[in-house]
């Protein structure tokens, strides 16, 4: 088996003062080359996982435990400084709204040229260098747009701006944290087109973060599923779609309404995500799940294999019983 | 369904001004609606798609003369919106209502939740204070909100909670036309799920008309009986949701489609894409607006703008070719 290019390791994160946990226990690994979709809805904590990975969580919230394993190196054990000089290089991320990461101020072009910069190449070298991602990311007329400011772009040429500055970097890992979600739907189509395509050429490893299961269908080779801080299953992303083990999996697919099959009544979860703060006792999902037992009352239900590729946070498929050791990932 | 008409808007237009001192004498104007005329059906869904910018939601507010056309008429049960007096208004005004994507935007902080929906009895001068609160549980009842939630503030409530609200505000005043702007988009999709049965149920037991403005396909499609899509303030198609989405006409509708996201990995992708950017509300190109950006434009789409046409199947579209049977054969499917 291939050494993975990333790990995370019983991640958990809390407010300051630790009493309330955000993210609890995550741990996944994405290998080179693979695209990992995590899905979640609001309040399940999958753009804190993103700032996690980055080391850039707010000043309320504190990483209590938990490795980030970047090729071989834990990113959480070392100095602030050392963290920061592997972010933006080793590890880039694009984000919902482009507007706001990129600096107004200043000429797209430049923006990524201050990248290629920080990687030792001459101011003319990496002007050119620029054009030429602009190109690889398929901004219109390159040699023009390098000169525009962010506000005169729009969206979608925003967002592939971010792409390049993200590339320029030349990271072994990318994260996205809904980088279509404020995209009308043919531009998103566009921008998933493009990553797909520099994730194939490039052998991009990526950690693609969405609330919307049409655009994991779209990207992913694996999928992690979110439910309030923990992992609730992850599987490869057909058997996700065919074969979802945790009922959450299963109740979220079923609550989509499908752009061709037929148009019954639409599954529904009865409640809300709860809020942090105002976690369930045990399993998470248990107020809202129609297999709730007692013993899901008890304690957070362990990730357990059902399959060697697939594995689950919940009693049921093991028959309400504890998990055996060999089982727990 | 009964296939009178509620609502029609007969070539309405909203030219917004910009504000712009130095070029007042050349009097540019953003127009966000341009020529619209659309009917909607009692006891139906219309639903509204397009992209951000197209004029949807500005469509929806000129149904309810939320805004002033800038030219056309909307007529209600026949009626012309636009000559109605102030008072008469008012009056039509209590059988159109909307719901709004935030709710929270819409809903007083400060107002206890019974009080926000009977702010509308008061504002109507309905009842008097005793029949008002019966009349704030039976809302309650009918969006499936507990009674207690009457005394409470909207901060307490979920998002999908705070929408019933929302839709419980919408109909205390029993209307019959009610235009849902995003009604959904904001939720999750385990609580989306949960309002669009909602709306669905009220519907049927109400029998309300519903205009669905949405940018989500999959959602319109499963709520709707009639689609109309818009782009850059006209309308390019109207037809029955399925055959909409079995076979599209337009090739904007084409290509709007084809970028839905698949609902599983192994469903084959059947890309139109289109290429360059929506041309801004403030130039709009000549002839077909959009020819910049279509794969089958010709000569006459850049000249002549298209009008919308009955196609044999009793759709409507706004494309020469078309009209012609003259596009290539959709790779939709």
């Amino acid at each position: 088996m291939v050494r993975p290019i990333l790990e995370i390791k019983n991640l958990t994160t809390a407010l300051a003062g630790g009493a309330i946990t955000i993210l609890e226990d995550i741990s996944f690994s994405l290998e080179p080359g693979e695209v990992l979709g995590v899905v979640g809805e609001s309040g399940s904590g999958k753009s804190m996982l993103a700032l996690s990975m980055m080391g850039l969580l707010p000043k309320a919230v504190r990483r209590t435990a938990g490795r980030i394993v970047l090729d071989g190196e834990d990113l959480a054990g070392l100095p602030p400084d050392r963290w920061r000089e592997k972010r933006g290089i080793d590890l880039a991320m694009i984000f919902q709204e482009p507007m706001t990461a990129l600096n107004p101020v200043m000429r797209v072009g430049d923006q990524v040229a201050e990248v290629l910069r920080r990687r030792g190449l001459t101011a003319t070298k990496a002007r050119q260098e620029a054009v030429g991602l602009f190109t690889k990311v398929e901004i219109p007329a390159p040699e023009q747009r390098v000169a525009a400011y962010p506000h005169e772009l729009s969206g979608g040429m925003r967002q592939r701006v971010m792409i390049a500055i993200a590339l320029a970097a030349n990271p072994k890992v990318l994260i996205a944290d809904e980088p279509t979600t404020a995209l009308d739907v043919t531009v998103q189509a566009q921008i998933l087109d493009l990553l797909r395509k520099l994730q194939k050429e490039r052998g991009l490893s990526l950690v693609f973060i969405t609330h919307d299961l049409g655009v994991i269908a779209e990207i992913a080779d694996r999928v992690l599923v979110l439910y309030a801080g923990r992992v609730a299953e992850i599987a490869p992303v057909r058997t996700i779609f065919d074969n979802p083990r945790h009922p959450y999996t299963r109740a979220l697919l079923a609550s989509i309404p499908e752009i061709n099959g037929p148009r019954g009544r639409l599954v529904t979860i009865e409640g809300a995500v709860p809020s942090i703060g105002a976690m369930p006792k045990g399993c998470r999902y248990g107020p809202r799940c129609p297999l709730r037992r007692d013993i899901c009352e008890q304690e957070p239900p362990q990730l357990g294999r059902v399959s060697p590729d697939q594995a689950v946070a919940c009693m049921e498929p093991f028959g309400f019983a504890r998990l055996p050791e060999e089982a727990l990932v | 369904m009964t296939l009178e008409t509620i609502i029609e808007a007969r070539g309405v237009t909203k030219v917004f001004a910009t504000n712009s001192r130095f070029f007042r004498r050349q009097a540019v104007g953003a127009r966000a609606v341009d020529d619209i005329s659309l009917t909607v059906r009692s006891g139906e869904t219309l639903g509204l798609v397009g992209e951000s910018g197209c004029g949807k939601s500005t469509t929806g507010r000129l149904l309810l003369r939320l805004i002033e056309p800038t030219a056309g008429s909307v007529l209600f049960n026949g009626r012309d919106l636009t000559e109605l007096s102030k008072a008469e208004l008012r009056h039509s005004r209590r059988q159109m209502q909307i719901i709004f994507q935030d709710p929270y935007g819409s809903l007083n902080p400060r107002m206890k939740i019974g009080d926000a929906i009977s702010e509308a009895f008061v504002i109507h001068g309905i009842g008097d204070r005793a029949s008002r609160q019966r009349s704030v549980l039976d809302m309650l009842d009918l969006v499936r909100l507990p009674r207690s939630a009457a005394a409470r503030y909207p901060h307490e409530f979920s998002g999908g909670q705070r929408q019933r609200v929302g839709i419980a505000r919408a109909l205390a005043l029993k209307p019959s036309f009610i235009v849902c702007d995003e009604a959904v988009s904001a939720l999750d999709v385990s609580v989306q799920a949960q309002i669009i049965n909602l709306l669905q149920d009220l519907q049927r037991e109400l029998k309300l008309t519903y205009l669905f403005i949405s940018h989500n396909l999959s959602v319109v499609r499963h709520i709707s009986d009639r689609v109309a899509v818009m782009y850059l303030g006209r309308i390019v198609e109207i037809a029955d949701v399925d055959t909409l989405f079995a076979r599209p006409a337009h090739p904007y509708t084409q290509a709007l489609l084809s970028a839905i996201p698949r609902s599983h990995p192994d469903e084959p992708r059947h890309r139109h894409p289109l290429t360059g950017d929506l041309p801004s509300a403030l130039a709009i190109p000549k002839g077909c607006r959009f020819a910049s950006r279509c794969p089958f434009a010709q000569d006459r789409c850049r000249i002549l703008d298209p009008t919308l046409e009955t196609l044999p199947d009793h759709r409507l579209v706004a494309c020469h070719r078309a009209v012609d049977g003259t596009l290539p054969a959709s790779a939709h499917s």
